[in-house]
């Protein structure tokens, strides 16, 4: 449904969207992405980056660069835009906001909970974490030992309580436990996140009703190709399926019996959005299936940019951040391990 | 001039064409290609292509050395950032020392860098440690404090149960006994943590404590009043002091899991009182020696900053400009057989012997066995517009240019705009006293102009400072125009003569209506100051200025559209001349050049005609006798003879010009097709002669809609630009009306009162509304409504304005460029 957004829809988010407008500008092209390409070492790299939006974070570097310090740099980049955006929102756009953190907050739960478990260093873990789902007593996830214990001490105080309220067992932790925790709070998250677009109403619902949905679609794929072959059952596997997208209620039933990978793409090619997705790949394939669907969302990101007053820009801004510092990663790592022909295998163009 | 533009019409006038520019082409040997290229950035005259346009910053020729000057600009950074930090100031450049060389900079870079980030590690880590002795010292205080008060509270109770035990029901005691017979046994059990946590972390750090051993513990936190300087970061931060009591190895664990997790740094404590004074006195010993230590490693790097500081302005000079050289040095195209450079670039014709001496030189000085080759290309590309100007030309240079930077050679308004300009904002702002006022001020910026160019100003200071010699123009110009206007902050003054009127009669009780009577000669300079405070002021004024306002505005375009003339004649189109600037002419001339000459003829013959019925009734009955408003003999017959010539000259205006354009082109296009063999020598010439239009397509559509719209544009121009110009008689009024109202309603007023206070209190606001009102915002009025009488009525005849401006590659830019 529309309303008058147009009319009152500057009054508080017109300069924030014409902030993001203008990082999305900023945002690595084509062009950039070849010059990268042609780089010889890490140096290459970041004197090109120089010329980017990047420039001013990576100039005080010294020479000997690592790839861990251009990402890290990068993604500073992002977590500033981020921070600048969310100082000057109000509600409900602050809210929305922060709505995009949560995912990377469940990362980091997931990372420290395995790390913990595998006696990695806290400090060291903590390092890994992504700076956006960063909270306060995030180090004392480590004091855990099973999942109400998780939830009791430390997550009660997140934004992710609601979210553990299906997942609280007295079970220990273990590896399989923690995928499962993940994937239920992920499934939790989206439908809080998607739930929440729908109260907003107007252009916001409509479009990230559709990025949400590619994104649990997206899950209930990947989900089911890792599951094959575990000892999760059916029921089980079916239950961390989120409840809306286009694979909703039907999909998940098919894609909750299947076996291997071609019953996946048998479920998938029914529906004509995924169709192509999978026409592109030979049977029996997954490896590129990620990349396919990472093209696919950056397509649907983009897509964002084409209507204005509404909030999926900033979703789409950060998510196309996000890739592009995945992008910079694999070159910067290809070119740093003299792999420079495997550069276009991950890479995804934007603009 | 003649050997380029080709126009021999004119004089050289440096400021009336630009530079006749050409492009070369230098042909440099590789090992004298540095070298050239900084004595011609010294030299500032040559704007360098991009000949790589199509290459990656990384892929071009001399990547790596940008590369190193990048990182030596770091280095430079670092030091900045250091110095700025320790307070150290870099000493001004006294004496150029230009022969310093790269490398030794690099390596000497790179030793004190090294040198100076030793120091730093080896200071933070003393500093670590006396922080960390510093947190241990505050919780040995606080613990201490904690344990004795604690001590004290206990004995108190103590004492209070067994006064209690006095009073109380017998059923009670032996419950009391019991608990604390428990107490005392765990009580040895009892093990504690003491240490600092952040304040802001200090209450989720309780609760997760409380939580994680489902309320098995004691803690008990006391606020540092000064803030502490945490040894992690090196950053102040508030903190609390915390003691833990806890029971059992697993909870010990878990607690010291959180305290790693909140960042909460442990120190051991005794509770032993004689023990926590040996340790307090044994860390102030260690603080007190650390200390020391400090100091030293401080001064020794002070001293380090201190030889920075010494040369760090040469370096940042000389990184500079080997990163201008070398990113210049990127955009030559390498010769095929990799031995030498080639440029190409613009430079202005005069400069050519100064950039032969320049190559020459450098090819003696880096001993190179050939010479650099200079060579002038011809080509069919629009050069870029280059103006030399002064200090005092460029102001009012750069008027012109934010409206549009001139194309190549074309005529500059400029040269008229550095009087009409100035001239024009004072016919808005006539007030001999607030033109001293103005000119007072920017004498100052004048006098102290050494001073004040070499620091750095206020955004709106900066742009009072680069406009000075306008500024100083504009005030000149209104003290003329303010005493032929006769106001002194709105008082005439009878300065030149006594007033030519005076009363009929002694008691002078006509005055208002009858009027006075003329008793000597006219006024000599100006305005009669009798007209002051009359009641026919404003109509005469209005009259005057209104009249004046059309004469200036009528002489002003005329000068514009003699512009395009000169233009015509210097681009030799004659189709310009006969069917642009004749036409145009002939129609502003014969409808508003007539009435400037009615004004004029009404002025000197003091006729009563009505001028507006004149002009209104020359269009809507030109047959009609004129009766009583008759100005000359044969008015009538004069009147339709102009009517016709502007009735005709618009059709000249509008359809000659596309069709012989048309047939130009089409005569150039046979030509071409049938003797291929001469086409290279003649197409030359006409690209020289007559601009870049030979090779473009003709669409006579575009063409001809084009000149309609021109005409249009100038036919209904004539008419809304001469009421545009009335502006210069509005702003007039508005002022004059407006510094009046501030003299009669504020200082007559207040001097009316007889009292001192108030007539304080009249001068205060009298001089704020001057300032602010009068001399701040009525100048930025009739500066702006001067730009636009410039900008659009006097520019749109004649300039085209789509050139752009040449950027020769030049160290002072280089020099002056900040992050």
């Amino acid at each position: 449904m529309y309303g008058f957004e147009a009319l009152t829809f500057n009054i508080h988010g017109g300069y924030l969207e014409a902030i993001v407008r203008g990082h999305r500008a900023g945002l690595l092209t084509t062009a950039d992405y070849n010059n990268l390409c042609q780089c010889e070492n890490l140096d290459d790299i970041k004197m090109h980056l120089s010329a980017t939006k990047y420039g001013s974070y990576l100039q005080n570097e010294p020479s000997p660069l690592h790839t861990t310090t251009i990402v890290e740099k990068c993604t500073l980049k992002l977590v500033d835009d981020y921070k600048h955006m969310l100082c000057q929102a109000t509600e409900p756009m602050s809210t929305f906001l922060e709505y995009i953190r949560y995912g990377h907050m469940i990362d980091n739960v997931v990372l420290i909970v395995t790390g913990t478990l595998h006696e990695r260093d806290v400090q060291e873990l903590i390092e890994k974490c992504h700076p956006l789902g960063m909270f306060d007593s995030i180090a004392t996830l480590a004091v855990a030992q099973n999942m109400r214990e998780l939830y009791r001490l430390v997550l009660v105080d997140t934004p992710l309580a609601p979210y553990f309220s299906e997942c609280l067992t007295s079970e220990d932790l273990d590896d399989m436990n923690i995928e499962i925790m993940r994937n239920t709070l992920y499934k939790a998250y989206l439908e809080d996140f998607y739930k929440f677009c729908q109260k907003l109403g107007g252009a916001t619902s409509e479009i990230m009703s559709d990025l949400l949905a590619f994104e649990a679609d997206r899950r209930a794929v990947n989900i089911t190709i890792n599951s094959i072959g575990t000892e999760l059952t059916r029921e089980d596997r079916k239950k961390l399926y989120s409840n809306f997208g286009l694979l909703y209620p039907y999909g998940h039933e098919e894609l909750a019996i299947c076996e291997d990978i071609d019953q996946v793409r048998g479920v998938m090619e029914k529906y004509p959005p995924y169709q192509a997705i999978f026409s592109k790949m030979s049977y029996g394939e997954s490896q590129m299936l990620d990349k396919a669907f990472y093209e696919e969302e950056v397509r649907r990101l983009c897509l964002a940019f084409e209507q204005q007053f509404h909030y999926a820009v900033f979703f789409a801004y950060m998510r196309l951040r996000e890739q592009e510092i995945r992008n910079l990663m694999w070159i910067s790592e290809c070119v740093a391990q003299n792999q420079k022909s495997r550069i276009h295998d991950s890479v995804v163009y934007m603009f | 001039m003649g050997e380029s533009g080709g126009g021999g019409c004119c004089p050289p006038m440096d400021l009336m064409r630009s530079e006749p520019m050409q492009l070369v082409q230098l042909i440099v040997p590789m090992e004298s290609a540095h070298l050239t290229v900084s004595y011609l950035g010294d030299l500032g005259l040559v704007q360098f292509k991009d000949l790589n346009s199509d290459k990656s910053p990384f892929q071009r020729t001399y990547a790596a050395q940008i590369k190193r000057c990048g990182e030596m600009a770091r280095k430079i950074r670092f030091f900045k950032d250091q110095m700025s930090k320790a307070g150290v100031l870099a000493k001004e450049m006294l004496e150029k020392e230009n022969d310093i060389d790269l490398d030794d900079v690099e390596v000497k870079l790179g030793e004190l860098e090294a040198e100076l980030v030793e120091i730093n590690a080896n200071n933070d880590k003393l500093q670590r440690s006396y922080n960390e002795l510093m947190e241990y010292k505050l919780v040995l205080q606080k613990a201490g404090e904690f344990f004795s008060s604690a001590h004290r509270s206990a004995t108190a109770q103590q004492r209070e149960t067994e006064s209690q035990h006095g009073g109380e029901d017998l059923l009670e005691s032996p419950l009391l006994q019991e608990e604390k017979s428990i107490d005392s046994t765990k009580q040895v059990k009892l093990g504690f943590l003491t240490g600092l946590v952040p304040r802001e972390k200090s209450m989720v750090f309780e609760r997760i404590l409380f939580r994680a051993t489902r309320g098995n513990i004691f803690i008990r936190q006391t606020v540092i009043e000064d803030p502490v300087i945490d040894p992690n970061s090196g950053e102040k931060a508030e903190k609390n002091v915390f003691v833990v009591f806890y029971s059992g190895e697993r909870a010990k664990s878990k607690i010291l899991k959180i305290c790693e997790a909140f960042g909460a740094n442990r120190y051991p404590f005794s509770e032993d009182l004689g023990k926590q004074a040996q340790m307090i006195t044994e860390v102030s010993g260690r603080l007190a020696e650390l200390k020391t230590t400090i100091d030293a490693g401080l001064g020794q790097r002070n001293i380090l900053l201190q030889t920075i500081g010494d040369k760090f302005e040469l370096w940042n000079l000389k990184v500079r400009k080997e990163k201008a050289i070398y990113h210049t040095l990127n955009m030559l195209s390498l010769d095929v057989t990799k031995k030498c450079l080639v440029a190409e670039g613009w430079s202005p014709v005069f400069a050519s012997k100064e950039i032969q001496d320049a190559l020459q030189r450098a090819a003696v000085d880096s001993n190179s066995q050939v010479g650099s080759i200079f060579q002038v290309l011809r080509t069919k590309e629009l050069p870029p517009t280059y103006f030399r100007t002064n200090k005092f030309t460029s102001a009012i240079q750069e008027i012109v240019d934010a409206y549009g930077v001139a194309k190549y050679q074309e005529a500059n308004p400029g040269v008229f705009t550095i009087v009409t300009f100035p001239f024009l904002f004072a016919v808005m702002f006539g007030d001999w006293g607030h033109g001293i006022c103005l000119l007072l001020a920017t004498m100052y910026l004048i006098l102290r102009e050494k001073k004040l160019s070499s620091q750095k100003l206020g955004d709106i200071m900066e742009m009072a400072f680069g406009g000075r010699y306008v500024i100083m123009m504009m005030s000149l110009f209104s003290i003329y125009t303010g005493l032929i206007y006769n106001e002194f902050f709105s008082i005439p003054y009878p300065l030149f003569a006594t007033s030519a009127y005076d009363c009929r009669d002694a008691s002078c009780s006509e005055a208002t209506t009858i009027g006075l009577i003329k008793v000597r000669d006219t006024y000599p300079f100006g305005l009669d100051p009798v007209w002051h405070g009359t009641r026919s002021e404003l109509p005469f004024l209005n009259s005057l200025k209104m009249k004046m306002s059309i004469l200036l505005g009528v002489s002003q375009m005329n000068l514009g559209i003699i512009m395009s003339y000169f233009n015509a004649r210097f681009f030799k189109s004659s189709v310009n001349i006969w069917f642009q600037f004749i036409p145009q002419m002939i129609f502003l001339n014969s409808l508003f050049g007539y009435l400037s000459v009615l004004i004029i003829i009404k002025w000197c013959t003091g006729s009563q005609a009505d001028l507006y019925h004149v002009m209104i009734y020359m269009f809507l009955s030109p047959t009609d006798e004129l009766g009583e408003n008759q100005l000359f003999p044969h008015q009538k017959t004069v009147q339709l003879a102009l009517l016709f010539l502007a009735l005709v000259s618009v059709p000249c205006m509008l359809l000659p010009k596309p069709f012989i354009l048309k047939k130009q082109h089409e005569a150039r296009h046979q030509g071409q097709s049938y003797a291929p063999l001469d086409e290279t020598d003649e197409s030359l010439h006409v690209e020289t002669s007559g601009g870049s239009h030979g090779h473009e397509e003709f669409e006579f559509s575009e063409i001809f809609v084009h000149q309609l719209i021109h005409t249009i544009e100038f036919v209904l121009g004539a008419v809304s630009n001469t009421a545009s110009y009335l502006r210069l008689w509005a702003l007039s009024l508005a002022h004059s009306e407006l510094s009046s109202v501030f003299y009669e309603k504020v200082l007559l007023l207040a001097w009316g009162y007889n009292n001192v206070l108030i007539l304080i209190v009249g001068i205060i606001v009298f001089i704020f509304a001057t300032v602010g009102v009068l001399l701040v915002m009525e100048t930025l009025s009739a500066f702006l409504h001067a730009l636009r009488l410039h900008w659009v009525e006097f520019q749109n005849k004649f300039y085209e304005g789509d050139g752009y401006k040449f950027a020769p590659f030049t160290f002072i830019l280089a020099a002056n460029e900040d992050e």
